[in-house]
């Protein structure tokens, strides 16, 4: 089987208050800030390796950023991935999802034929989960969104998609693209040696002209959206504020609570 | 939109005529062949194996200017045949931007004998209902809906079309903007007209909750966003408001489907759903422990509440993900909102601060919680809490 999973390195914003724009160009500035494999996409390389492991084949790994992204690249490379591909260029440079999906169906194109993609539910930064689907439908396979588990069954995947208030159990051909949700599996921690492996590898970077991709459909001036305003949520004002003895608090309260549910 | 069979690669194996909702293609001497009403809607794209069929959307350059689109649709959701409450809110929103812009607001709704929900969708704001009937549409498929909707978008020319950001929507959403080429921003919690131009401003949490962003589609069409359930306000339903219902006749052979669904399983829910409930008592981290969290439940039985948690909570597995309030969890907006040891970080302020009254108990005045609060209460939860639920008891006894 051959398995590509779409990855992303995210600015860790746990540890991190640090945002910037380009006035210029809207674009988000994120120096200065840790960057991560994407929590969500280590359940999709985790899945694919684990795929791989029982079937066969081989996993590739895509993704798309400046040249440090190659740090994630290597994280997936430890976790049993066999390549990786780089796409990094300043042509790429301000993507929003749709400009994101065309470069990355390009990259697709180019290593050739598979039986799935896996993408991770969504990215840490940006939370859309749109760049899955929209690779589906550039590279003309079905979609599978919010995958909890997956089963091949006669060579058709066999998925359960995990909604708001239910689970529904589909199946479908390959090739196809999923995107799996948090907790399918446990991402495996790799060790010191898997580590030292894999940055031993080569990791091939593309530009445009590798990929074939028209300039114009890539990056900043390729994406429909333009992010014309950022700003911090401002905090109202502070209320009444109760401190003291716990019963005094908790008597207090309790009026407020009374009184409102009986409005 | 343009389609064109690769005639080299067709095989001439008639998927591709099976799939075609509107009858747009037939098989003439062993090709395929586009025939003259076609609407682009790329089902016989989904289905071709041999990958004869060539979609492309508009570039830049052939794009109709955005002034030949105009009005605003929405997208209405069915559960189980019913409109979901996230598309009457979306109706609501769309209403009130369309008065904005002076255009009209329409309703997209598919269904298996849907037309029972053109009254309500027009009473709730739609000028108009743009309705497809069929027995394989009871329950959302991305390729059958992806199809209807480009065929829709294509023949109508929307200048907005609105989606709830729920696992539908968001499944829906890009592959539809992709299909179309155009711009999609996801989970927007507010929506505006920009006075100038005319152009939508879409407002959504960044970074993980901790900026917010405004973006624009600035020159493609349809302006396309999923909206977050529960943020805008549905309007009363006017009974005596007048709209037109169209009809678009299709033909859905469930063959031309890819992914076929084999079962549902209900999840069960919690006894009173949060999003519905007048009062809400949520813990988080500061509650240290699953057995520490039996107090929040104990405090939203004694007022009649619905239990929620912060991601935190959720993510110690302290309680359920159906609790869970915030970005990544439910937004709902009670009468009341207790928060108990939560810090109150914006992602879980977003699913909340809509609430009408919010008490926090927090060991930190400082905490972030504590500044939007109504009534910070300063002190150890694990004493607050106890005499807080005595305090309860009592009064209502004595009442």
């Amino acid at each position: 089987m051959r398995i590509i999973v779409c990855v992303k390195q995210v600015p860790d914003i746990e540890e991190s208050n640090v945002v910037g724009l380009d006035s210029e160009t809207g674009v988000i500035i994120r120096e200065d800030v840790p960057a991560i494999l994407n929590p969500l996409d280590t359940f999709a390389v985790e899945e694919a390796v684990a795929l791989k492991e029982k079937h066969g084949g081989e996993v590739i790994v895509v993704t798309m950023g400046p040249h440090q992204a190659e740090d994630a690249l290597i994280t997936c490379l430890s976790m049993g991935a066999d390549q990786a591909f780089l796409l990094s260029d300043q042509a790429f440079a301000g993507a929003d999802t749709i400009a994101t999906a065309y470069a990355l169906s390009c990259a697709i194109r180019k290593v050739g034929d598979f039986d799935l993609v896996f993408c991770g539910q969504q990215s840490l930064d940006g939370e859309t989960g749109q760049v899955g689907p929209m690779l589906a439908e550039n590279l003309h396979v079905p979609q599978i969104t919010y995958v909890k588990k997956i089963d091949i069954v006669d060579k058709q995947i066999v998925a359960h998609r995990e909604l708001e208030d239910m689970y529904e159990l589909v199946q479908c051909h390959m090739p196809l693209l999923m995107t799996v949700v948090k907790g399918i599996n446990v991402p495996r921690v790799p060790t010191y040696s898997e580590l030292g492996e894999a940055m031993e590898k080569d990791i091939p970077v593309w530009g445009p002209e590798d990929l074939e991709a028209e300039e114009s459909r890539l990056g900043l001036s390729g994406s429909p959206t333009r992010v014309t305003r950022v700003w911090t949520p401002e905090s109202t004002s502070a209320g009444t504020v109760f401190e003291g003895d716990p019963t005094d608090i908790a008597d207090q309260t309790a009026e407020i609570l009374i009184e409102l549910l009986e409005d | 939109m343009d389609i064109q069979v690769v005639r080299e690669m067709c095989t001439g194996c008639g998927e591709c005529e099976q799939a075609c909702p509107f009858g747009q293609i037939a098989v003439v001497d062993q090709k395929a062949k586009i025939l003259d009403s076609c609407v682009s809607c790329g089902a016989c794209r989904d289905v071709c194996q041999p990958g004869a069929i060539d979609l492309s959307p508009f570039l830049d350059n052939e794009n109709p200017s955005p002034d030949a689109y105009r009005d605003i649709f929405v997208f209405a959701e069915l559960r189980e045949g019913e409109l979901r409450e996230c598309s009457l809110e979306l109706l609501g929103e769309g209403r009130r931007l369309a008065d904005k812009l002076h255009q009209e607001l329409a309703a997209v709704v598919f269904g298996d004998d849907p037309s029972g929900l053109c009254r309500p969708l027009i009473s709730h704001g739609a000028d108009r209902v743009y309705m497809v009937d069929d027995a394989n549409l009871g329950f959302y498929r991305t390729e059958t809906y992806t199809a209807l909707l480009t065929a829709i978008v294509t023949r109508y020319r929307p200048s907005i079309l609105l989606l709830s950001a729920t696992t539908t929507g968001r499944d829906l959403a890009p592959r539809l903007a992709a299909r179309l080429g155009t711009g999609l921003t996801a989970d927007c919690t507010s929506l505006e007209i920009e006075e100038e131009t005319g152009v939508l401003l879409q407002n959504l949490p960044a970074w993980g909750g901790k900026m917010m962003a405004e973006i624009k589609t600035p020159d493609h069409r349809p302006q396309m966003a999923t909206v977050r359930p529960h943020v805008m306000r549905k309007q009363e339903p006017d009974p005596d408001r007048e709209g037109e219902v169209i009809e678009i006749p299709v033909q859905i052979n469930p063959r031309g489907i890819p992914v076929k669904r084999l079962k549902v399983v209900k999840e069960e829910q919690p006894t009173t759903s949060i999003e519905q409930a007048e009062i809400v008592v949520a813990g988080g981290r500061g509650l240290q422990g699953p057995e520490q969290f039996a107090i929040i439940e104990e405090l939203a039985d004694v007022l009649g509440a619905a239990v929620g948690a912060s991601r935190a909570a959720v993510d110690e597995g302290w309680t359920s993900h159906l609790c869970q309030v915030g970005q990544t969890g439910k937004t709902v907006r009670p009468k009341i909102y207790v928060a108990c040891g939560i810090s109150g970080a914006i992602q879980h302020c977003i699913g909340m601060e809509g609430s009408g009254t919010i008490v926090a108990i927090n060991k930190d005045r400082e905490a972030p919680i504590m500044r939007i609060a109504d009534y910070a209460l300063v002190g150890d939860l694990f004493q607050i809490v106890p005499a807080l639920i005595q305090a309860v008891r009592t009064k209502r006894r004595r009442n």
